[in-house]
C-alpha cells in the first residue's frame, strides 16, 4: 500500500514486499495460526518504510512475550530487553543518540503491568519515542493468564468462571500520563493502523498505539472465540471516533469498542525541556 | 462489487487491476485474506503446504483490484499483490 507501486513484471514473485525489512531466514515466524501479532508487526514494517528515509536511524526495542518476538523479526538494529523493560531501553537509546527514531514493539503484558511504572514515567517525561502496544487481553505466552487488561467478566486459565476484575483503560493511562498522541486500532484495520503509526513516528513526543489483536489459542478458545469471530467482533463492535474523550474508551465488546485517534498535542520534550532548564547558555 | 444502480461513468472508469501472490510455505491457513478480499477473489483450496496447512488460491484471478488488503492483514507476509502489467490486462479484459 505504501511506496510506488510495482510492475508485476518487475519485482521478484516469490518476494513479499517486506522482505527487505525482515530476517527473512526466522519466518515462518512464531506466531500461532490466526494470532494477530503479525498483521500489526507488518503494519509497523509498512509505516517504518513510509516514514523513515534513513533506515540506519531506526531501531525498535522489544520487551517479553509473543509480541516481545518482534524485535528479533526485524531486519534493523533491535533489542530484545528483559521483561517490561522496553521503554526504559528505548529511554536509554533515545538520550544516547537522539537522532534516532526508536519504536517500542511489545505486548500489553510486558509494557503494562510488569512495565507499567515505565510507561507511565517516559509518558510524563514526554520521551520522543513511539510506543506500540499489541493487546491481546491477556498473557498468551504463557498459557493464557488473566492480565491487566483481561475484559470484565471474560475467561482464562486463572479466571474460569469469568474475570472479577476490570481491566486498564490504555488510552485514558497513556493520555492521562501526558502521551502527546494516543490512538487505537484493530488489525482489522490494517490501513488506518499503519497510517497512525507512520503519523506516530513523525510525532515528537511520546507516541501511543494500542492494537486490538486476536489471540485465538489462548484468549479465544476460553472465550469460544475463533479467530475469525474476533474479526467479525472487530467489525460489527467498532466505531471510529476522533477526538473522543479518553474516558470513554473502556474495553467491553459486550458494548461498543472506540477506535481512531484520541489525543494530538504538543509540548516540549524530554531533551528539550532538559537543555532548555539544565544546559543554560 | 454490487452496484445498486450502475454508476453514469462506470466505463470510463479505470480500475487497476492486480496479480495475487501466495508465498505458499508461509501460510498459515488463518483465512483471512479469504474473508476479506472485497472482491472474493480467494478461497481455500484442497492443497496442504509442507506443514500442512490449507491454502488459500486465486479462484478469480481477473477481478483482483490490486488494493492490497490480503497483503496488509495477513499476519504471515505470504500473500501481496501487483499491478498488472498492460499485457496481462489484454490477454484477459
Ligand atoms: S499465544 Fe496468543 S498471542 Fe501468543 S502467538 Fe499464540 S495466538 Fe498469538
Ligand atoms: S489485492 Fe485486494 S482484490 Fe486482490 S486478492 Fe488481495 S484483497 Fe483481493
Ligand atoms: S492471510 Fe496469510 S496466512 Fe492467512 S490464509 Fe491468507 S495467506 Fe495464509
Amino acid at each position: 500500500m505504501t511506496g510506488k507501486p510495482k510492475k508485476a513484471a518487475e519485482i521478484n514473485q516469490m518476494a513479499h514486499p517486506l522482505d527487505d525489512l525482515l530476517r527473512t531466514d526466522r519466518i515462518p515466524h512464531i506466531w500461532c495460526p490466526g494470532c494477530g501479532i503479525g498483521t500489526a508487526f507488518s503494519a509497523c514494517l509498512n509505516a517504518i518504510k513510509a516514514s523513515c528515509e534513513d533506515l540506519d536511524k531506526v531501531a525498535m526495542v522489544s520487551g517479553i512475550g509473543c509480541s516481545g518476538r518482534g524485535a528479533g523479526y526485524i531486519k534493523l538494529d533491535s533489542f530484545h530487553t528483559t521483561h517490561g523493560r522496553a521503554i526504559p531501553f528505548a529511554t536509554g537509546l533515545k538520550l544516547g543518540n537522539p537522532e534516532l527514531n526508536v519504536i517500542v514493539f511489545s505486548g500489553d503484558g510486558d509494557l503494562f503491568a510488569i512495565g507499567g511504572n515505565h510507561f507511565i514515567h517516559a509518558a510524563r517525561r514526554n520521551m520522543d519515542i513511539t510506543v506500540i502496544c499489541v493487546n491481546n487481553l491477556n498473557y498468551g505466552m504463557t498459557g493464557g493468564q488473566a492480565a491487566a487488561t483481561t475484559p470484565y467478566n471474560a475467561k482464562t486459565t486463572t479466571t474460569p468462571v469469568g474475570n472479577p476484575e476490570s481491566p486498564f483503560n490504555l488510552p485514558l493511562m497513556a493520555y492521562a500520563s501526558g502521551a502527546t498522541y494516543v490512538a487505537r486500532w484493530t488489525i482489522l484495520h490494517a490501513r488506518d493502523l499503519t497510517l497512525s503509526i507512520q503519523e506516530a513516528i513523525n510525532k515528537k513526543g511520546f507516541s501511543f498505539i494500542e492494537v486490538l489483536s486476536p489471540c485465538p489459542i489462548n484468549y479465544g478458545r476460553r472465550n469460544k472465540e475463533k479467530s475469525l469471530d474476533t474479526l467479525k467482533a472487530y467489525q460489527d463492535k467498532s466505531i471510529i471516533k476522533n477526538n473522543a474523550h479518553p474516558a470513554d474508551l473502556e474495553t467491553d465488546f459486550s458494548k461498543s469498542i472506540v477506535l481512531g485517534k484520541f489525543v494530538d498535542t504538543d509540548r516540549l520534550t524530554c531533551i528539550e525541556s532538559y537543555d532548555k532548564t539544565c544546559r543554560l547558555g | 462489487m454490487a452496484f445498486w444502480r450502475i454508476p453514469l461513468d462506470a466505463e470510463q472508469i479505470d480500475v487497476t487491476r492486480g496479480i495475487v501472490y501466495i508465498i505458499e510455505d508461509r501460510c498459515k491457513g488463518c483465512g483471512y485474506c479469504i474473508e476479506y478480499c472485497p472482491k472474493q477473489v480467494l478461497a481455500f483450496s484442497k492443497k496442504f503446504n509442507k506443514k500442512g496447512y490449507h491454502l488459500p488460491e486465486a479462484v478469480k484471478p481477473d477481478d483482483c483490484v490490486n488494493c492490497h488488503y490480503c497483503e496488509n492483514i495477513c499476519p504471515e507476509f505470504a500473500i501481496y499483490s501487483a499491478e498488472a502489467s498492460p499485457s496481462a490486462e489484454a490477454v484477459s479484459g
